[in-house]
Formats: C-alpha cells, structure tokens, sequence
C-alpha cells in the first residue's frame, strides 16, 4: 500500500497548501472541500452528502464483484478531513449507507473504524431514501432535519424557494469545456439560497446539474456549479456548462 | 485448370470422388491428398498454401470422404467443425463446399451458425445437429457453455480452422485455444486441420493446433503446398522525366500526389484492390479518385466505420463482377475469394511483410499466375519501407510472431463458460488449460487467482464469499468440483462472452462556425464515426483529416464531435494517426539495412537517394545497430531527433518517458512528435549541450531503467491504461458489456469504470485484473516490450551528432508538428512554402 500511502500525502500536502474557495447561502460562508465535503467554520461543522456506503457490495450481491475498497476508500478521506479540520459535528447528509443491509455487509474492520470515527465527535445520520432509518451500529444521532440559524440541512432538496437548505441527493456533477476538452466533476451546486451538495461516495456516481431533475430547484442559469479539481474547487457559471 | 489427370493420384480417392475431380477438369492437389492420407491415419496437421491454391477444399476433403462412407444415420451427429475469424467466410465457405456435395450427390448436411442465426434454428441445431458445422470462435465458446456440450461435441471428429494465421495471435486466438482444450476432452478422437498463409514460424500454429503434454511439446504433422508464381511487385514514384514539379513528399500520408498514376491503373485494369492503412485515408483517396474519375468508373468504398449494409453491398457488387476498384482497408485483408481481382493496390507503407504478402494474395486467386501489385509510397520514408517490403516480399520473408502468453481476462471469461456447462474440478481444469499453447506457463497460483477472481471478484479482502458466482458442487464426499451459482450467472455468461470490444465511437458532424452551444443545433453534415479516444486527445482549434476534409474540432455534444471546415495550413495537433499497424519488427531492421548499404539505394528514385547523400554529408546515416540522435537549434528552441523505427506506438512510449527525464535533468521539455521512424523532442535547453557538459549523459537519458520507475508514474495516470482496463474488466466479465441502445452509453461505462480503476490501483495494486491490464498495454497501445528491446539494443551504441540546423532525415517528423496534408490547393501552395523554408535550410550545404 505504499504507493496508496505517498499518493494520498501529497494529495494532503497540496489540499493543505491550497487556499479554498468559499460560498454563502443566506450569508453563513462555507468553504468547499476538493474531497467534496463543505466546512461551516462559524461552527465547526462539516457536512457531506451520499457517502453510500457498500455500494460495491451492493453489486457484488448482483454477480458484479466490484472491487471492495469503496467504504475504506471513503472512510479514509473522512478520516483525513477531520484530522485536518477538526470539526465539533459532523452532518452526514442521508443516503450514507447504499442500502438497508448495507451494515451488515460491512467487513468487520471497516465496521469498526467508521465506529471509532463517528465517535471522536459529534455525528448526525439525516436520513435518506437509501437509509431510511440508518443502521444505530456506528453510534451518532438519527435526524429527518437539522436546523442550524438560517440553515437547514436535509438529504432530498425540495422545490424552491427553499431558503437555507442543505441537502445532497441528486449526486450533482457539471462538465465544461476547456478549450475544447471536456472535463466533467462532482460539483456543488448553488445560487446563494441553497446548496445542492457533490456524493461523497467513492463509487456514486453523478447527474448532471444542466438536467431537467433540477429545474424546480436551481431554475434558469442563476446558479454556479463549484467543480471538484484535484487540490481545489473551481466556481464555474452554470452559462457556461455542458449537458451530458 | 485442364491440366492432365494423373491415373496415380485419382486412384488414392474413391471412385466417386475421382469422378467429381474429373468431371470438373480438375485433378487433386498434392497437399489435398497428403492432408487426407494423414487424415486418414488420425492425425492433426497444419497446411501452409497461397491463397488459390484449393485450401478451402483441402480442409474438407477429409470430412466429405469419411461422411460419404459412412451409412446413412438414424439421427444426424456433429461430425466436422469449422471455424472462421469472419462470419462472412463460414457464409462463404458454406455455399463452396456444397457444390461438390451437390454434385457427387452426398447426403451431408452443412450449416452455419453466426451472431446473425436467427434463435429458433440455433435451438433447432442444439437437438438435431447438422453433420458439418461453420462458425466463429464466439459461438463455439456459447455452445460449450451449455449442459449439453459434452452430448453436441462427443461425435466430433473434425475440426478446420481457417485463417489459423490471423487468430492466433489475439484475444479471440485465446478464447479458441481454451475452446480446442476443451473439445479435447469432450471428443479425445478428435484430429483438428489448421489452414493458414505462410507464416515465419510454423511451428507456433503447429503447437497451437495440438493438446500440449504437461511436460515438452507436441505439434502437428505439417503440409506445405509449393508456392504460387512470385508476385510482380512494383513501387510507385513519380517519373521525373516529363513531370519535374511532381515530388516525393518529406511527409503527410495521404499520397496524394500519386492518385492520378492509381486511377491510370484503374483504368488499365479489370478490377483493382486499392488498400489503405485507416479510414479516414480511405475516406480521403475515395473521394479523391472520383475526383478524377472522368470516365465514372463504379469505384466503391469499403471499411469498417460503414454500415454493415452497406459493406454488404460492396461485397456483393464485387462477387458479381460490376466494380472496377474498392477501396478498402484491412476489413478485406482477409476473407471472400474474389477471382477476378487483377490488381492490388497499397497505398503508403505496408507496415509489414506478413501483411504484404496476404494484401498482394488478394489479387489473382489463380495459382500459377503472378499476382500484381503496386506499393504507393506517401513520402520518402514510405519509399524506403516499401522499397525494403517489397524485397521482403520476393524471397517471401514474414514478420516474426511475437509469442503470445495466454490473457488472463479471457481465461476468466473461458472459466465461468466452463462453469455453465457442467461444474468442473479446479485440478483437471488447469491440467486442461495448460494443453492449450498460449497457457503452457500459467502457473497453479495464478489460475487459482483466476478462479477466485471468477468466483467472488478475488480480492484480498475476502468480503465477498457469500455472493460467490462459483459454489462448491459437494454432491459426494470429495466432490471438489465448482458449479455456477444460479441461473443469472450463466445469462450474465452468456450476454458478455467474446473478447471483442468496440471501441465508443462519436458522431462527427459538421456545424457553422460560431455556434458556441451547438447542443441541438439541428442540422449540421453527419459525417461518419470515428474512436472516442482520438477526439479526447483533441482540444477545441485543433484540426484533423476526416471523410478527406481538414476538419477543426469544435466541441462535444453528447455522443458528437462538433467540427466546423478548415483551410488553416499550420494546425496544432501534431498529426494524425498514419497507420493503425505499427511497423513490423522484421521491416524495421531492413529499413535500417536500407540505409547502411549504399549499394542497395540504386533502386530509389533519385530524389530519395539525394536526400540520403545529403543527409550522410550534414550529418550521418542511422547504422544497423546504433541509434543515431541528433541535437540542433531552431527557432529558439532546441530539438533532440532520434531514430529507433520502432513504430509510432513505441515512440510515443519512448516519448513520454524521455520528456520526464529531460524535465528532471533541467533540460525543459515544451514537447514531442513521434512518427513511425523518429521521435522529436523539443525543449529549451540544449540536450546535446547538455550531453557534452556530462550534465546528462545520452548513455543515461536512454537507460533501461525508463522502464521502471518513470513507466509505473506514468501508467498511473495514462488514460491509455484506463481504457486498457476497462476492456479488460469487460472481457473478464468483471462489468458487463452494454448493448446499442441499453441504458448507458459507453461514455458513461468509461466513467464508471475509471472510478473502480482508481479504487483498486489504491488498494490492490497487485490485483490480478491489474496485472492483466499492464499486460496488455505493455504489448499493445504502449508497445512497452519493443521500447525495451531498443533500449537493450541500443545500449552503449548512442551516436549523437550536434549540428547548427535541421538535418535533412529530420525534416518529416519536423513537418508532422505541422500537418500530415491539407484540402484545397491554395493550402497545399502554403504548405509547400513552409516545407520549402524547413528543406533549404536541412539541405543546405553551407
């Protein structure tokens, strides 16, 4: 696993090296993670979205035996956000686990690494469609919403307006070309009023933002996509983007 | 064909059979009687024959005269399989072999059975078999995934593989080699007749033909029909005589310049082959010869981006005698017998004596005349490649084979087939497997891997094992035998198996300028299809030859590749592909001859033979052994050329690889060209400085240890071993192949299929499908094993020549920074300017 290990720090040393760009919603300022999360300095609290946890066990179930690394690849880059940032809470936008059984299906010392994670703060499972009632094994609180000031976080967005919601869900990703060549990202999403959050999870995949699933919340082209680079993340204007 | 009957040779067949022979005029070929009488004694045996020289039938005999002595069968019983890379030859070999059956009046019964077979009759030919069988290596790998094999394939007696030459050596070669393992065990009797144009070493076909023992080898018995007449081949270069403006060119690959002299050769033909190296060079010589076709003559185009109707036609119009060309690329390498076929053209380098030599066989199926063939070289290179070919081709000298180890996804694909049928014992399946030529060295621990990775994905992180798609049978004590998990594992076998995968193709069509979100601008030229992986090498600006149109590459929308039409004579991109086949190995070395036996050069075209003597008094000649590099300023930058003629695939491995380590050593790379023959390297400082200061000794830039380190940085991010994988994932079964008009695109498989690429390279670098996917890049689109022979070849033979300016054998891959050709002539004028400039200044003498 060298090779793993001296990717992963020089990626860590560029993160770190990186200034990161930062976005309002209703005025409170979050600043965009490259791994895809969102950090609410003002309280210490990081949010991410999707983390869809045993998805390649999901498939493997099907006869498709992804290779599964997917939850310890995941875990690993929530390791190494809270080691470097150190948040109070932890917001864990639904959709977390990829199905009801998904826990079950965890090997055991992912299991137990995600336990001891979850534990070294404060951490809130919103619930999604896929985890309607996420697995109480990890420890954590279970929430249908969170309130913090003008924010409200949930997993699925709902029609506009909907005015300081956090929420994930739609697995947004935005492509652009540069000239010429096309690049496509996980992206956040927002027009200042809401923020669409990228999926966290190391094999979720992603939905267009240009796609009509968005019209009721993000209409016209008011919005920015913030596309995830290698070491930072790159506002683009939605004028701008490609439909897939 | 009415040579006199020999009473000796008639009497070795039955009379019926003697009757038939003479009833057409003909008498039995030698080597259709030797492959009977070894036939007769059970033995397997490879026959190397020119095209024409009655192979079709000579496979066959065998068969016909066991079937017709043999008394009619209650219920009919495979008896004889053949198998074929093109469903069009089973087709057409079918409708050959039943006018003798019809004529002596046999009661044989001859079907095919291809991807086109409609299902019921596939059914049909599970229960009731017919007595011989054509098909491809697809279908026997579906037949023997099904309960029955054992029941279909125990009568089998015969097998004839045709165009052994052309499988063998690839993905499908190895899915066939497990198949033939297999019918070893299903039918022990069986005796397998492989037919094949010459090859280097027939020994390679020969093992392949045979079950290996699991200690030395064993190969067949071997027949070699005498050759035909030696071709006659010529190499076109212009005349200078009447035309003096008409020159060879320093580069580009369109030979433009010689499309008047192959439509005079139209004319003063009844039918011509004209072949091309890519499509869109056929798209482009195509267009450019009914340009010139005054008389309208039927001039057809045929290649693999075309619609199958359409190839059809073609097909069909040249089996009924009504065209008098086709241009074509090497879909028709291979394939239907067209007797009246007067004529081959090949346009540019041939790239290889093997496939030379199959190209001329296409013209003249009559044996003991000569075929004809004319090489038209594109630019002074080519001259001295088809120059080397075509003397490859009069002592009949072939490419070597490299010899093939077994893939590794295709075993996985063949394990799960074999699990389908029946459940199997790990032990006898690998004893079985290795009988297979390409598998010989798998070792125990691999195919165990193999079959863990069938089974539950084989990761070290053993969290898979209840899914298993393999269960142990345990029907009895010590029942080690695996079976298939449950019925969708055998569906899911069954919709992926075949080891062909397309590559994703994009739509190019052209839009007006200006447009700057073209998604849904209706109209717009479609212009055909062309690989995805060239358009995403492609940035907006960039120009490119496609359907004989310098095109400029706008955008993507969706599955298209928006272009709009050019007429800029200095486009970006470096050039386009020149030929898909890499030079050969073999023509290489006698390119390289070429160049250091001056006694030889009396055969070039005296432009040609000046750019040489030039070349030898500004700088030196590229020797046999050494590599020649050369260091010159130009326009502010300074330029390492140098000389491996590995092919362009190899060059830009090689490429790469350098510009890391020139970047290391300060020397500031800005970038590359790599044609088949050289590779330029451009940076801003002065590598041949560089050298003499021992600041970066050539002996070390060109060390074998690139091979290491910097090849393990670079693979990790090539998206060439993306797509790598992704092929691999598919044939291994790993994802699963996605069908026209399933949900996803092949856009989107790429995309998912990168992110399990990242995941495993992370955590399981050593996974077997890894190891896999290195395999394969090494020897395909990278060409890894070649740059490692240079490298070893070259070694302490590193000639570096500083000049002051260009050489004169740097100017082409200089010009290639520039453009392969342009449309319209006012641009081929700009051109020839800029090429002027470069050429005065190489030739120079002072």
């Amino acid at each position: 696993m060298a090779y793993a290990d001296t990717q992963a720090r020089k990626r860590e040393e560029g993160i770190r090296a990186t200034a990161h760009p930062s976005l309002r919603v209703c005025g409170a300022r979050f600043d965009l993670m490259p791994e895809g999360a969102a950090w609410l300095a003002a309280e210490r609290l990081l949010v991410v979205a999707d983390l869809h946890f045993e998805k390649g066990s999901a498939f493997a179930e099907r006869g498709i035996a992804l290779p599964p690394y997917d939850t310890r690849a995941t875990i690993a880059r929530l390791e190494a956000l809270v080691a470097r940032l150190k948040p109070d809470t932890l917001v864990a936008l639904g959709d977390s686990f990829h199905d009801m059984t998904a826990a079950e299906r965890m090997s055991p010392e992912d299991g137990a690494r995600l336990a001891r994670l979850s534990r070294s703060l404060d951490w809130i499972w919103i619930a999604g469609n896929h985890d309607p009632v996420p697995p109480r094994a990890f420890g954590g609180a279970v929430m249908e919403e969170l309130r913090v000031g003008p924010l409200t976080f949930r997993h699925e967005p709902r029609a506009a307006p909907a005015t300081g919601e956090i929420a994930g869900h739609l697995h947004p990703c935005a492509a652009v070309r540069v000239r010429g060549r096309r690049l496509r990202r996980r992206c956040f999403a927002s027009d200042g009023t809401r923020m669409i959050m990228p999926a966290f999870g190391a094999y979720a995949g992603g939905l267009n933002v240009l796609d009509t699933a968005y019209d009721d919340l993000l209409p016209g082209f008011d919005f920015h996509a913030w596309m995830m680079g290698a070491r930072t993340v790159i506002p683009v204007s939605a004028r701008r983007l490609e439909a897939d | 064909m009415s040579a006199p009957l020999h009473a000796r040779e008639l009497s070795a067949l039955p009379p019926l059979f003697a009757r038939w022979f003479a009833s057409r005029g003909w008498r039995p070929r030698a080597h259709q009687l030797a492959l009977a009488a070894l036939a007769a004694e059970g033995k397997s045996a490879l026959l190397i024959a020119p095209t024409g020289a009655g192979k079709t039938l000579a496979g066959f005999l065998p068969s016909l005269l066991d079937l017709a002595s043999r008394p009619t069968p209650k219920k009919r019983a495979l008896h004889t399989l053949y198998i074929s890379p093109l469903k069009a030859l089973a087709v057409d070999v079918k409708r050959n072999l039943e006018m003798p059956v019809a004529e002596m009046g046999l009661d044989i019964s001859i079907e095919t059975r291809t991807g086109d077979t409609p299902q019921n009759r596939r059914q049909r030919q599970r229960r009731e078999p017919p007595d011989i069988l054509m098909t491809t290596p697809e279908q026997l790998a579906l037949l023997l995934s099904y309960p029955d094999a054992q029941e279909f394939f125990g009568s089998l007696a015969h097998l004839v593989l045709d165009e052994l030459h052309a499988l063998a050596n690839s993905k499908r070669g190895d899915l066939l080699a497990l198949g033939l393992a297999r019918l070893a065990t299903l039918a022990p009797g069986l005796r397998r007749t492989g037919l094949s144009a010459t090859v280097a070493e027939p020994d390679a076909l020969r093992r392949y033909l045979m079950p290996q023992p699991p200690e030395g080898e064993a190969l067949s018995e071997i027949v070699v029909a005498p050759p035909g007449a030696l071709p006659e081949i010529s190499v076109l270069t212009p005349a200078g005589s009447e035309n003096e403006e008409v020159r060879i060119p320093w580069s580009g690959h369109s030979a433009r310049h010689a499309l008047p002299a192959v439509y005079d050769a139209i004319r003063a033909n009844r039918t011509v082959l004209v072949f091309v190296n890519t499509r869109s060079q056929a798209e482009f010589v195509f267009q450019e010869l009914w340009r010139l076709n005054e008389d309208a003559l039927p001039i057809a185009l045929h290649h693999g981006s075309l619609s199958a109707e359409a190839r059809r036609k073609v097909e069909a119009a040249m089996s009924a005698g009504t065209l008098r060309a086709v241009v074509c690329t090497s879909t028709l390498d291979l394939g239907i017998d067209w007797g009246e076929v007067d004529l081959v053209v090949n346009m540019g380098a041939p790239k290889g004596a093997s496939r030379l030599l199959q190209r001329i066989g296409r013209a003249n199926h009559r044996l003991d005349d000569p075929s004809r063939a004319v090489l038209v070289p594109a630019n002074r290179f080519e001259v001295l490649e088809c120059e080397a070919a075509r003397a490859a081709a009069l002592e009949g000298a072939q490419d070597g084979m490299v010899s093939r180890t077994g893939a590794l996804d295709v075993l996985a694909q063949h394990i799960l087939g074999c699990a389908c049928s029946a459940p199997f014992d790990p032990e006898e399946l690998y004893g079985e497997v290795r009988s297979a030529a390409p598998f010989r060295s798998l070792t125990r621990e691999d195919f165990g891997k193999v079959v863990d990775f069938v089974s539950t994905g084989g990761y070290a992180l053993k969290n898979y094992d209840r899914f298993a798609r393999l269960r142990p049978n345990a029907k009895a004590e010590g029942d080690l035998r695996l079976r298939a998990a449950s019925p969708a594992v055998i569906q899911q076998y069954r919709m992926n198996v075949g080891t062909i995968v397309e590559a994703p193709m994009l739509k190019v069509r052209m839009i007006k300028r200006g447009g700057r979100r073209p998604i849904g601008a209706m109209g717009g030229r479609y212009l055909g299809e062309i690989e995805e992986y060239f358009i995403d090498q492609l940035v907006a600006g960039d120009t490119f030859l496609f359907a004989g149109h310098i095109l400029r590459f706008e955008g993507l929308a969706e599955t298209e590749a928006l272009v709009t039409k050019s007429n800029d004579p200095s486009p970006m991109i470096p050039s386009y592909y020149g030929g898909k086949f890499p030079l050969s190995t073999y023509l290489a070395a006698r390119v390289r001859r070429l160049f250091a036996h001056r006694e030889e050069w009396q055969t070039l075209p005296a432009p040609v033979r000046e750019w040489l003597e030039i070349q030898a008094w500004r700088s030196v000649l590229p020797g046999e052994t050494n590599l020649l590099v050369e260091c010159f300023p130009r326009a502010d930058k300074f330029y390492l050329v140098c000389y491996p003629f590995e092919g362009r695939l190899a060059h830009q491995t090689l490429g790469m690889l350098l510009t890391r380590r020139l970047d290391r050593a300060g020397a500031r790379p800005l970038g590359f060209v790599a044609s088949e023959y050289s590779l330029a390297i451009w940076c801003l400082r002065d590598p041949g400085l560089m050298h003499e200061r021992h600041e970066l000794p050539l002996g070390e830039l060109f060390a074998e240890d690139m091979l290491g380190d910097d090849l393990d940085a670079w693979l990790a991010e090539s998206s060439l071993l993306k797509r790598t994988f992704r092929d691999c994932a598919i044939i291994s079964g790993l994802i699963e192949r996605r069908y026209p008009g399933m949900e996803k695109s092949g856009r989107q498989v790429t995309f998912s299929s990168d992110l399990i690429y990242n995941v495993l390279r992370e955590h399981e670098p050593d996974h077997i499908l890894l190891r896999a996917t290195y395999n394969d890049a090494a020897t395909g689109l990278l060409d890894v094993g070649r740059v490692a022979e240079m490298l070893k070849r070259v070694k302490g033979r590193i000639l570096l020549k500083r000049l002051d300016r260009v050489s004169p054998l740097a100017v082409p891959v200089l010009l290639d920074i520039g453009k392969v050709s342009v449309d319209g002539e006012a641009n081929e004028a700009l051109l020839s300017e800029a090429a002027d400039d470069l050429i005065a200044e190489a030739t120079r003498l002072v």
